[in-house]
């Protein structure tokens, strides 16, 4: 993960076309964050993207378009697909395509909310430990490492269990468990950008460790943010799913995909479509965001290249 | 060498010191009286029969003397008794754990003798039909949730063979073919995402492997292709692989936790969930430290396993 070398001045850059004052390099630094989306070569990021904006156009206007209510028990049980119910009924005679819109709201709330936690919290910790090194570094580290003692799924379990079912605590929950990977991308990224030397003139200028890093660090380090955001929305809905399905998020009769996939167990020999379409929105909306992670990791990291599906080594 | 295990294994004592004071806290520090949800919210209940409660539970004193009773016991094997049904948790965990290291065993294995081929058939074809095909399936293994799979793996085989695992547990030690009946869905389901893991990761080392000096060498004086890709290539390229696997043991950990409700196996997780379900705090502090420990154990062996791979680590 490292600082795109583009943001930093350089002289054959700026000495082009005559003088150029501060302003005008200002406007040209902002343009040239937002070039990489011009630089799009992989198809598997678009498909992603799509697949995104699909599943964020079905949470927004999906009520719109099947006025439906999900919980109203209107219909025979355990339909099949037909014209009426184009995915059937569940077991009390609710509409499963409403549930499911119904689900997709669910899911892209708890997974911004999850992620949001984690990104203020993640970069605040990662950003004082990578600024700050030395003690605070160690300490925070070790905290950091504690977290990461756990498996993720069995904390989230924990916090959200001791909290109490409900998907505010779902989400609380799972905002702190991916807290620490953010903490470590964010301070990965803040050493690297630290060793720049216009780091080193900020300060010599004078500029407080707080302006360093808004001003100076966070710029630079959004590249590897953005790409972990991306990734991490999938990884919370897949948690939030996970944490409805074992009965600790989002609780019945509300409906939510885990949930949903939880209660078609009891049918499976009935009813099979029950327990296909709700595990189908989880996987694909998680395949949308680990596509898009995939193309913008692409795009934004320069040692890897244009490709599809690949890890960085490493070392 | 023997130094180096010393010294990792020391590096380990604070680790496991935070870990368990971050499991004592959590259960106390997050909202909620653990007594009167216990006591169900009954107000005839009088203080006298609260205190009687926390002493049992060891909820009395400052925390540092709970702490100190607490992780004396555990250290011993002493972990309270369950508040459901008064048996020792220990005796619960030596009966659940065993199921969910088997899982978590086959989950890896699977994961190891299916990923490693395909990650190599990726890198050596790359750019083929083949390995696109590898990578995107790469991506798609990551994004199915392992309780889905375990559901229409449970599905597919009720539909299309009429078979479905036995519903209660058989140790291995009376019918090791029935028992692996009964692990071979489950593990399958967690493993899928570990698999497209490490295949994604033996791919990406072997790609920086092949590139090397000493393969052209190799190859320059006549070794043959399979050879050099196998003998020379392979072995430093599963190095790398090798630190993943500690961090998915705790993915596979993770997923036995939820596949083993779906196949009604009685691990830890599954004990886990029912502890966190009757308030059972004994065996919640119990079961997530076990876990904690496990998975830390892992990542030892495995730091191990890299130095003796790589004599470099040793050395600093």
């Amino acid at each position: 993960m490292s600082p795109r070398r583009r943001y930093v001045p350089e002289p054959a850059l700026a000495t082009e076309g005559g003088s150029v004052d501060a302003g005008a390099w200002g406007a040209m630094a902002r343009r040239s964050r937002l070039a990489f989306l011009g630089k799009w070569r992989n198809p598997i990021g678009l498909v992603g993207a799509g697949i995104i904006l699909f599943n964020v156009a079905v949470a927004l206007f999906g009520r719109s378009a099947w006025n439906v209510d999900p919980d109203e028990q209107a219909y025979e049980r355990l339909l099949p697909p037909s014209w009426a119910n184009p995915l059937g009924t569940d077991e009390l005679g609710r509409d499963t395509l409403a549930r499911i819109i119904h689900g997709a709201q669910v899911s892209l709330q708890v997974g911004l909310v999850a992620v949001g936690i984690a990104l203020v919290a993640g970069t605040v910790i990662g950003l004082l430990a990578g600024y700050y090194k030395g003690i605070v570094d160690a300490l925070l580290m070790r905290v950091v490492d504690i977290m990461f003692a756990l498996p993720g799924l069995v904390l989230a379990v924990v916090i959200a269990g001791l909290l109490g079912p409900t998907r505010r605590n779902a989400m609380i929950a799972i905002g702190i468990v991916i807290t620490p990977a953010f903490a470590r991308v964010v301070r990965g990224a803040v050493l690297e950008v630290m060793g720049y030397p216009f780091i080193e003139s900020a300060r010599a200028l004078g500029s407080s460790g707080l302006r360093v890093m808004i001003r100076h660090l966070l710029p630079n380090i959004g590249a590897p943010l953005l790409v972990l955001v991306t990734t991490y929305l999938g990884t919370a809905i897949l948690s939030e799913a996970a944490l409805s399905f074992l009965g600790l998020g989002t609780q019945p009769p509300e409906a939510s995909w885990g949930g949903m996939l939880n209660s078609s167990r009891l049918y499976l020999d009935l009813d099979a479509w029950l327990s296909i379409f709700p595990g189908l929105a989880i996987a694909v909306v998680v395949l949308g965001f680990n596509f898009l992670g995939d193309g913008l990791r692409d795009i934004l990291d320069p040692r890897l290249g244009p490709s599809v599906g690949d890890v960085p080594v490493q070392k | 060498m023997i130094g180096y295990i010393i010294k990792r294994t020391l590096l380990l004592v604070p680790t496991l010191f935070g870990v368990s004071v971050g499991i004592f806290l959590m259960v106390r520090l997050l909202p909620g009286d653990i007594i009167d949800i216990l006591l169900g919210g009954d107000i005839t209940a009088t203080e006298e029969v609260k205190q009687e409660a926390r002493e049992q539970l060891g909820l009395t004193g400052s925390y540092p003397e709970q702490y100190w009773n607490w992780i004396s016991g555990a250290v011993q094997g002493d972990f309270g008794d369950s508040l459901r049904n008064a048996e020792p948790v220990s005796a619960i965990l030596r009966d659940s754990l065993p199921i969910t290291l088997e899982l978590v065993f086959l989950g890896l294995l699977f994961a190891v003798v299916v990923g490693v081929p395909l990650g190599v058939i990726s890198a050596i074809r790359r750019d083929s039909a083949r390995d696109y095909a590898a990578r995107v399936a790469g991506l798609v293994g990551v994004s199915i949730p392992n309780f889905w799979l375990a559901t229409l793996l449970l599905l597919f085989t009720s539909k299309v063979f009429g078979w479905v695992p036995p519903l209660t547990y058989v140790s291995p030690f009376d019918d090791p073919l029935e028992n692996l009946s009964q692990f071979i869905l489950p593990s399958l389901a967690i493993s899928v995402f570990t698999l497209a893991i490490v295949m994604r990761m033996v791919r990406a080392t072997m790609l920086e492997v092949l590139g090397q000096d000493y393969v052209r060498t190799a190859r320059a004086k006549g070794v043959g292709k399979n050879k050099v890709v196998y003998r020379h290539a392979l072995r430093n390229a599963l190095i790398p692989v090798i630190t993943i696997v500690g961090f998915e043991v705790g993915v596979l950990m993770s997923g036995a936790a939820i596949v083993e409700i779906i196949f009604g196996l009685p691990g830890v997780g599954n004990q886990l969930l029912q502890a966190i379900f009757n308030r059972d705090y004994p065996m919640i502090q119990a079961t997530t430290l076990v876990i904690a420990v496990i998975f830390i154990g892992f990542n030892l062996i495995v730091d191990v396993l890299y130095g003796i791979l790589d004599p470099r680590i040793t050395a600093v």
